[in-house]
């Protein structure tokens, strides 16, 4: 296998952009990336989107999106993994090139998401869960997760406190970040207060309805290395599934899919959770950033909530996670958001991150996550 | 409007709770699968579940999808059936204080969900409070 | 011996009480409660119909009754409020207790007396020996138009009887049927909620018919009203079984533990059938108990049973009627009630 690089990322802001389609947000963001890299060419496209089919009546995105970008005739494929989609297209185009298969690959991420009410945006999320036997029920996504909540509060004593203050950790880094969809912060008070969605989870628990993409560029190391900037290098690519009923699970507090991923990654890239200096995760709505820190390892079971109230994942904090604001204040547009994790974790390599730089950062880690847990991936980056 | 034949082959399932048993190492899959997750034998009998269990989490669904919408709020349940089996499914006829992980429930037969007014209703399991 | 082997019921647990639709309508509820002899009535959930229902009290009966559902070669639902204008209500039902396919199924239609009219037809055929045993179910989610008396008394609720040979709680030694064409009440396709001929409904409809079957069951069978230890008829609103029960000389202590409407209303196809489950319920070995429906159009059937001594192995498998009435209640306002019962009008 060869070493890969990224060399190129590409973010406008997130938001509801109600003058641009799916095509437009997805090349902004492919060319800031190309820009990124200082190239106009590619060898190869993937990019990752979990449902433009139900969101604006549109699939075939592979040769749409490499249409547009002025591409034709380049292989491009769209994968899909549900809320893992950018991910997945991570680690799809990661393999590409480690296989000496393509030399430039460029990984997308794009959702739009606004051309839809909010019943049928509920309802295409709603297909990452089982169609027959959970949303048959009414069930809905923040429902899922708000199961998980009141599961992992019964069985490790987490607060609702604690599930506020990762939103409100995550508002306070968001705020630095002038690409977030809501740059704001938020209080305790603020989340505790607002609109009950799934019992015990309320809207400011939850991610919002984003249009959004994300790009970068791969290629192997040794090009990299011919360019002037930092080079930062993807040392691993972890992926694991699980059944994507959550009443299937042996545990319901226990993201498996997101620990057996982090352990090939943590294997491949030869280290340990406490190697990390700076983490996103697929914080969809709170108390999943409170499960996975404990998936990774980064804290024992159970001990998530204590962790994020005692400020261990804060920006100045031992272990900081979502710096970039994550899923809650940066935006969720499905499939771009594993990529935009990468970006985060790139700008922070680079020291590229502004008032959010964690100071140092010389590796990070990516997690990204499909459904109530169905699928997780774990990318690690290492600036050389 | 779909056609009705996927609600339609769900129906032991739905109204029965009729689950796949490996005749290798017991493991109840629900609904029936093909391959046991477990151990990968491919030799199922048909069992029915039992009716009765209780509740492992719960939340109150208060923004619903759209053919939810005239029940909202309503409760929605994962439960650990007797047999050891857990499932997710509404829990109605119960007040949401008195809702609780390890409340005792029972499967009742309701009405789930339909499609609008001219479509077909779609029967299911829900819980009561046992 | 044929007869009832098993019985079952089944019952919404919300409530909506006279004077909060009296409230609505500027009507004088006090003067409704006498007149009706009604306080309160069931109302569905919005998950529940005619089938849930009936599917619940199948259950029941088919606790109490142990036997394999395989075998029942016939399932009756009668109901006016059957949740398809074409489409069975009864696939549901053999599909959920496990009888399908080897079973005949039929919906029944006939004003409240549907639910007698499907145990007339499974215990005949169990009689003739065409079937081994036979399910039939009366049930409604009845509707009264808003601000109309029926109102007050439309109410919810399914009763379940399963018929055969072996193992019997209850034997049929007799029936009878008395029918005559009488419009007092209808409901005509496509319309949503019944008419009927106000004060109509009395002499000429409910008490011709009512008195008609039981003198002719009586006169059939020998027997004389002192002779049962319950008799239930159907139960429109609190007053009429008792004024028949005046007519035709039962006293009133025969017609209480049956009587059930002054707390549930009206379940119209559900209503003697679950009056019978209900007297089941306390009745002894060797009690005689007679059932007379009744049904717009307009026609009785009556039954005469006679409690086995099975009756105290079985009562405690499944919920009690009484039980069902009193558990879990649950009191509407108004509002929800008209939400529940589909009468406000939404967007498309």
């Amino acid at each position: 296998m060869r070493e890969v690089a990224v060399i190129g990322v590409g973010m406008n802001k997130w938001g509801e952009l109600w003058e641009k389609s799916l095509r437009h947000v997805f090349t902004e963001a492919a060319i800031l990336a190309l820009d990124d890299a200082g190239i106009d060419k590619i060898d190869s496209l993937i990019v990752g989107c979990m449902s433009s089919g139900l969101f604006i009546g549109q699939e075939h995105l592979s040769s749409l999106l490499a249409d547009y970008l002025g591409q034709v005739p380049v292989p491009a494929a769209r994968v899909e993994s549900a809320c893992a989609s950018g991910g997945l297209a991570l680690r799809m185009g990661f393999i590409e090139v480690a296989s000496g298969m393509s030399d430039v690959v460029l990984v997308g991420g794009v959702e739009k998401m606004t051309d839809v009410n909010g019943h049928e945006a509920t309802f295409a999320l709603g297909t990452a869960a089982d169609q027959e036997y959970e949303c048959y029920h009414g069930i809905t996504f923040p429902g899922l997760y708000a199961l998980i909540a009141r599961a992992h509060m019964e069985k490790y004593g987490t607060t609702r406190e604690q599930l506020a203050m990762v939103a409100v950790k995550n508002h306070d880094n968001g705020s630095l970040n002038p690409l977030a969809q809501y740059p704001f912060k938020v209080s305790v008070e603020a989340v505790l207060n607002s609109v009950m969605v799934a019992d015990p989870l309320r809207i400011l628990d939850c991610s919002p309805i984003t249009d959004g993409a994300a790009a970068l560029i791969l290629c192997p190391v040794e090009t990299a290395r011919k360019l002037k900037k930092p080079v930062v290098r993807i040392t691993a690519s972890g992926m694991a599934t699980d059944t994507i009923a959550l009443s299937s699970r042996r545990e319901i507090t226990w993201i498996e899919s997101t620990y057996q991923a982090a352990k090939r990654a943590y294997a491949m890239a030869g280290k340990k959770p406490e190697d990390i200096d700076v983490i996103e995760v697929h914080d969809c709505f709170t108390i999943a950033e409170i499960c996975v820190m404990e998936a990774l390892g980064l804290v024992e079971k159970g001990k998530g909530g204590k962790a994020v109230e005692d400020g261990l994942t804060s920006l100045h904090g031992k272990i900081p996670i979502n710096t970039s604001g994550g899923l809650k204040a940066k935006g969720h547009p499905v499939g771009a958001t594993g990529v935009a994790q990468a970006i985060e974790i790139v700008k922070q390599l680079r020291e590229e991150a502004g008032p959010r730089q964690v100071k140092g950062a010389r590796v990070g880690l990516t997690q990204n996550m499909g459904g109530s847990g169905g699928s997780s991936i774990v990318h690690i980056f290492e600036r050389s | 409007m779909p056609t009705p034949s996927r609600y339609w082959r769900e129906i032991p399932q739905r109204y029965r709770l009729e689950a796949a048993k490996c005749k290798n190492c017991g493991y109840v899959a629900f609904p029936p699968r093909l391959v046991c997750p477990r151990c990968q034998s491919r030799a199922f009998e048909t069992i029915i579940l039992s009716d009765a269990g209780k509740i492992v989490t719960y939340t109150i669904i208060r923004v619903p999808p759209q053919p939810f919408s005239d029940q909202a709020p309503y409760a929605v349940g994962i439960v650990e059936l007797d047999d050891g089996v857990r499932l997710t499914g509404q829990i109605v006829d119960c007040a949401f204080e008195e809702l609780q992980i390890g409340k005792r429930v029972k499967i009742e037969f309701r009405k789930v969900s339909e499609e609008g007014e001219a479509g077909v209703i779609y029967y299911g399991y829900k819980f009561v409070p046992a | 011996m044929e007869g009832i082997i098993g019985y079952g019921a089944s019952i919404p647990r919300n409530r909506i009480k006279v004077e909060e639709i009296a409230k609505v309508w500027g009507a004088d509820a006090p003067s409704y409660k006498k007149g009706l002899l009604v306080e309160e009535k069931s109302v569905p959930s919005p998950d529940q119909d005619t089938i849930t229902m009936s599917v619940e009290a199948s259950k029941s009966a088919l606790k109490r009754a142990g036997i394999n559902p395989k075998e029942i070669g016939a399932v009756y639902i009668g109901s006016e409020s059957h949740p398809y204008a074409v489409k069975p209500s009864g696939t549901v039902l053999a599909e959920a207790i496990g009888a399908t396919p080897e079973v005949h199924t039929a919906d029944l239609e006939f004003a409240c007396k549907a639910g007698t009219e499907g145990m007339f037809i499974a215990f005949g055929l169990v009689k003739a020996g065409l079937i081994k045993y036979g399910l039939a179910v009366g049930a409604d989610t009845s509707q009264g138009a808003p601000g109309d008396a029926l109102e007050y008394t439309a109410a919810a609720g399914a009763a379940a009887y399963l018929f055969g040979r072996e193992k019997v709680v209850a034997e049929v030694l007799e029936t009878y049927s008395y029918t005559t064409d009488t419009p007092d009440f209808w409901r005509r396709e496509y319309q949503y909620y019944p008419q009927h001929g106000g004060r109509f409904t009395g002499d000429p409809a409910y008490f011709k018919h009512i008195t008609g079957a039981a003198r002719g069951i009586m006169e059939k069978s020998g027997l004389k009203p002192a002779d049962f230890q319950y008799i239930i008829f159907h139960q429109p609103n609190g007053k009429f079984p008792f004024r028949a029960g005046e007519i035709l000389g039962f006293a009133k202590k025969q017609i209480e533990p049956g009587w059930l409407v002054n707390k549930l209303g009206n379940t119209y196809s559900g209503s003697s059938p679950l009056g019978l489950t209900a007297t089941l319920d306390i009745s002894k070995p060797g009690d005689l108990v007679l059932i007379v429906s009744y049904g717009s159009g307009a026609g009785s059937d009556a039954f005469i049973l006679k409690v086995t001594d099975r009756i105290n192995e079985v009562r405690e498998l499944a919920p009690k009627t009484r039980e069902l009435l009193d558990k879990n209640r649950n009191y509407l306002e108004y509002g929800t009630y008209a939400k529940f019962r589909h009468k406000i009008r939404k967007a498309e």
